[in-house]
């Protein structure tokens, strides 16, 4: 049997004037442009603000890995010039776990939405907490199943609408940074991807941070959360974090629930540190024969 | 290339199946273990964390089997050698991952330790019930390799033919054992370090610019890279191009599967290993794997001695199948006698095999047949008699 | 913009002056750039990208002080921004911005 030759269509980078290069370039996937992601999705900003936070912390993007499971934010991972995994959905804190244990000197960054990790990965999630493996976790909750056209997710709000939920959301939903601070997390934030700068700031701060972190990230879905509830697009959603999100750093995780277009609560909440699994586990080896092994 | 003595534990030892099999996945050069606590292959687990610190191993007890072969897949692409052990419900949650693994090409080494199902079924007691599940059991195109050892000495031969497989192919490798096999204690022969032959990675050595990670080389196995090497690469379970860019065409699919199945299928000559014992002139075949070829080699002396001509024919490799080889025989003999712990699995690749050539006939028994050849006596002797072809079912009578 | 008390240093301070590029064809029309843009730098235009969205143009480009805002919160990499060469000095902005 002989291998077919490919005609996959190259998708060039589309250059604005002559030989333009976007100051990003070397950490995205410029060949991959323009992305699949909708007309006012806030994803992008999410990516935007990681590899900035990226440059900003300092980091060696040889070490680091990046793992995303399934969904729109399930595609980040393709997105990034870096050594990157488009796994299974809800397993991409499995999948990095084993990366870290594996190899202590590469950093995990595990790039998901909220039905992929809260979901079908709710349970990776709170053990990645509670070991505290060295990992950032990003979370990107636009409230809703958004790849497979807008169902109710772990995290819609009561009364909100999805395909699945024709007569409102009846779930109560999951308050992330409560899950992520009472499992263990050493680091928990919340923006929007309106607070740009300090989203930047949060994601570099975290990106620094031995443990597990998790820096949850309310971004608009202008396609389907938006539209099935009437809330305009992207942009509305925009303007409505401007005027409905309080700064609150310190907050009680408790006290973070997310009701149906109520004020929602941002800040960092958490920061703390507690021994990583990795320590733990060169402590307890370095007491047994012949136990040695690479730090972390 | 030669093992690392580091993990080799030269020297005669009295060992059960499972033990054995953590000697030799240490032997192949395993350096990460994924486990989640099942009976009954613990023992695999317990060996490996006790013994990882000096061979300079690592482990990690996840919360579920998902995650276990996750993060064994993870582990494999940061360049350890990685594997994990369970047994049946494991291996069904496995299936998520299994699929993975063959969809991003990833060495690593499962090992089932078989037990009764379906369900919970019996954890402590054998069986040979998953042998189609690991053939199929997850979605979509795809081939597998598995290995049944039938002796502790074989679950540790076999664990380092599984690991080499795995890597000479970049394919997940089942090591089907079974209870019984796991919990025998035999004496097993460890050589040398300098005596294991293993096959080591096949790494990309190009510029790190123009790695592309799927490309396939000549062997039909595309090159793999270390994470944190910085060739930034990106992989992915969506069906992709060389690049390991999605693409979704049919065209794409075609080109991305295809060469999953035969990369298998071109090299099964290579890959399929049988042992034949006194084929040449058999007019009946057992064919056996796993704990059941301890049945049936004592079933054919016996049969020997009353005048009946049996030959044994045991699978190594149970898949991919040696469909050629029981083609072949299915022309001279007059049937197949085939025993295993299930209630039909392997038979049905005989039977498709011998093309209606020669009788097929399945002898299903629980674990006492294991060490019992009166069921599979009495089915010789009725494939000595019989001329039509006809596939017939012995009753499992061996009632609790 | 008034000062309360003149700056010792206002003619040694110069405000940087950003050059606005756009990859017009990657634009997905969401407008964020042209609503965030602290100095009304951007607006949609009336002609149609590749795909048929309407992507931004640079109405006033004397007016950005290279802020890179519409550069972070652009969500699909369309639009960045680059110091230029000839910076202004303060007063400059100052006078502007009182009308």
């Amino acid at each position: 049997m002989k291998a077919k030759e490919t005609k996959t269509k190259e998708i060039q980078s589309v250059p604005s004037k002559k030989g333009e290069i976007h100051p990003m370039e070397n950490l995205l996937r410029m060949d991959r442009m323009p992305h699949i992601w909708c007309p006012s999705c806030g994803i992008g900003l999410a990516v935007t603000a990681f590899a900035s936070a990226l440059e900003k912390a300092n980091i060696d993007p040889d070490k680091i890995s990046i793992v995303s499971g399934i969904g729109c934010t399930g595609r980040v991972a393709g997105y990034v010039k870096l050594d990157s995994f488009h796994t299974t959905h809800g397993r991409p804190i499995a999948f990095g776990t084993g990366i870290r244990v594996a190899n202590p000197k590469i950093k995990v960054v595990v790039f998901s939405g909220d039905g992929d990790l809260i979901a079908i990965g709710g349970n990776h999630f709170i053990h990645a907490a509670r070991r505290n493996i060295d990992m950032l976790v990003v979370c990107v909750n636009n409230f809703i199943y958004a790849m497979t056209g807008g169902q109710v997710a772990p995290t819609t709000p009561l009364a909100a609408y999805a395909t699945t939920s024709p007569y409102g959301c009846v779930e109560p939903p999951f308050n992330i940074p409560y899950i992520a601070d009472s499992s263990g997390a050493v680091y928990v934030a919340r923006w929007t991807t309106l607070h740009i700068r300090r989203l930047i700031n949060s994601l570099a701060e975290a990106l620094q941070k031995k443990g597990f972190s998790v820096v949850e990230v309310i971004s608009p879905c202008g396609m389907y959360y938006s539209r099935i509830n009437k809330l305009g697009d992207g942009l509305d959603m925009m303007k409505f974090y401007h005027d409905n999100v309080e700064i609150r750093h310190g907050e009680d995780t408790k006290n973070l629930d997310i009701g149906f277009q109520t004020k929602i609560i941002c800040g960092k909440f958490v920061d703390r540190e507690r021994p990583s699994y990795m320590e733990r586990y060169n402590q307890w080896l370095s007491g047994v024969k012949g136990g040695s092994r690479d730090e972390g | 290339m030669k093992a690392d003595p580091k993990g080799v534990l030269t020297g005669s030892h009295t060992l059960t199946g499972n033990h054995a099999c953590a000697e030799g996945a240490f032997a192949a050069g395993c350096r990460f273990l994924g486990l989640y606590p099942i009976v009954p292959s613990l023992e695999i687990s317990e060996r490996f964390l006790e013994r990882a610190p000096e061979v300079g191993a690592t482990f990690i007890q996840m919360e579920d089997e998902v995650s276990v072969l996750a993060a064994v897949l993870g582990a494999s692409w940061t360049g350890k050698k990685s594997m994990t052990v369970t047994s049946g419900p494991g291996l069904s949650l496995m299936m998520e991952h299994l699929g993975l693994g063959v969809m991003l090409e990833t060495p690593c080494v499962i090992v089932d330790i078989q037990r009764a199902g379906p369900a919970l079924g019996m954890p402590g007691r054998p069986a040979q019930g998953d042998m189609m599940q690991a053939r199929w059991g997850s979605h979509g195109d795809y081939e597998i390799i598995a290995l049944s050892p039938s002796s502790p000495q074989e679950m540790f031969d076999y664990t380092i033919k599984a690991f080499n497989l795995s890597e000479r192919y970049r394919i997940p490798v089942a090591l089907m054992s079974d209870a019984y096999v796991a919990h025998l204690k035999e004496e097993i022969v460890i050589p040398h370090a300098e005596e294991i032959e293993i096959e080591p990675r096949r790494y990309y050595k190009g510029a790190k610019d123009k790695y592309l990670p799927f490309k396939r080389d000549k062997d039909f196995v595309p090159r793999m890279v270390n994470i944190g090497d910085g060739y930034k690469f990106h992989v992915t379970g969506l069906t992709h191009d060389d690049r390991g860019y999605p693409v979704m065409n049919e065209e794409c699919q075609e080109y991305n599967v295809h060469p999953l199945v035969w990369k298998v299928r071109n090299y099964v000559d290579e890959i399929i290993e049988v042992q034949e014992a006194e084929t040449e002139d058999a007019e009946v075949i057992i064919i056996s794997y796993g704990a059941t070829s301890r049945a049936a080699l004592k079933a054919m002396e016996q049969a020997r001695k009353s005048g009946i001509k049996v030959g044994s024919l045991r699978l190594v490799t149970v898949w991919p199948f040696p469909e050629k080889r029981v083609a072949e025989l299915a022309k001279k003999v007059k049937a197949f006698v085939v025993p295993e712990m299930n209630f039909g699995q392997v038979v049905l690749e005989v039977e498709r095999c011998s093309y209606g050539n020669a009788n097929v006939i399945f002898v299903p028994h629980g674990e006492n047949g294991v060490e019992n050849t009166d069921d599979l006596l009495s089915a010789i002797k009725q494939a000595g008699q019989a001329d039509k072809v006809e596939s017939v079912i012995i009753e499992f009578n061996k009632g609790v | 913009m008034k000062f309360w008390r003149k700056p010792l240093d206002l003619d040694k301070i110069k405000i940087s002056c950003g050059e606005i590029h756009i990859f017009k064809d990657r634009c997905k029309g969401c407008a964020f750039c042209v609503e965030y843009c602290p100095k009304d730098v951007l607006e949609m235009s009336e002609e149609f990208n590749i795909k048929g969205y309407h992507p931004p143009y640079v109405k006033n480009p004397d007016d950005c002080l290279e802020c890179h805002l519409c550069e972070m919160l652009c969500p699909e990499f369309a639009i960045f921004v680059t110091l230029k060469e000839n910076e202004k000095p303060a007063n400059v902005t100052a006078e502007k911005g009182r009308k």
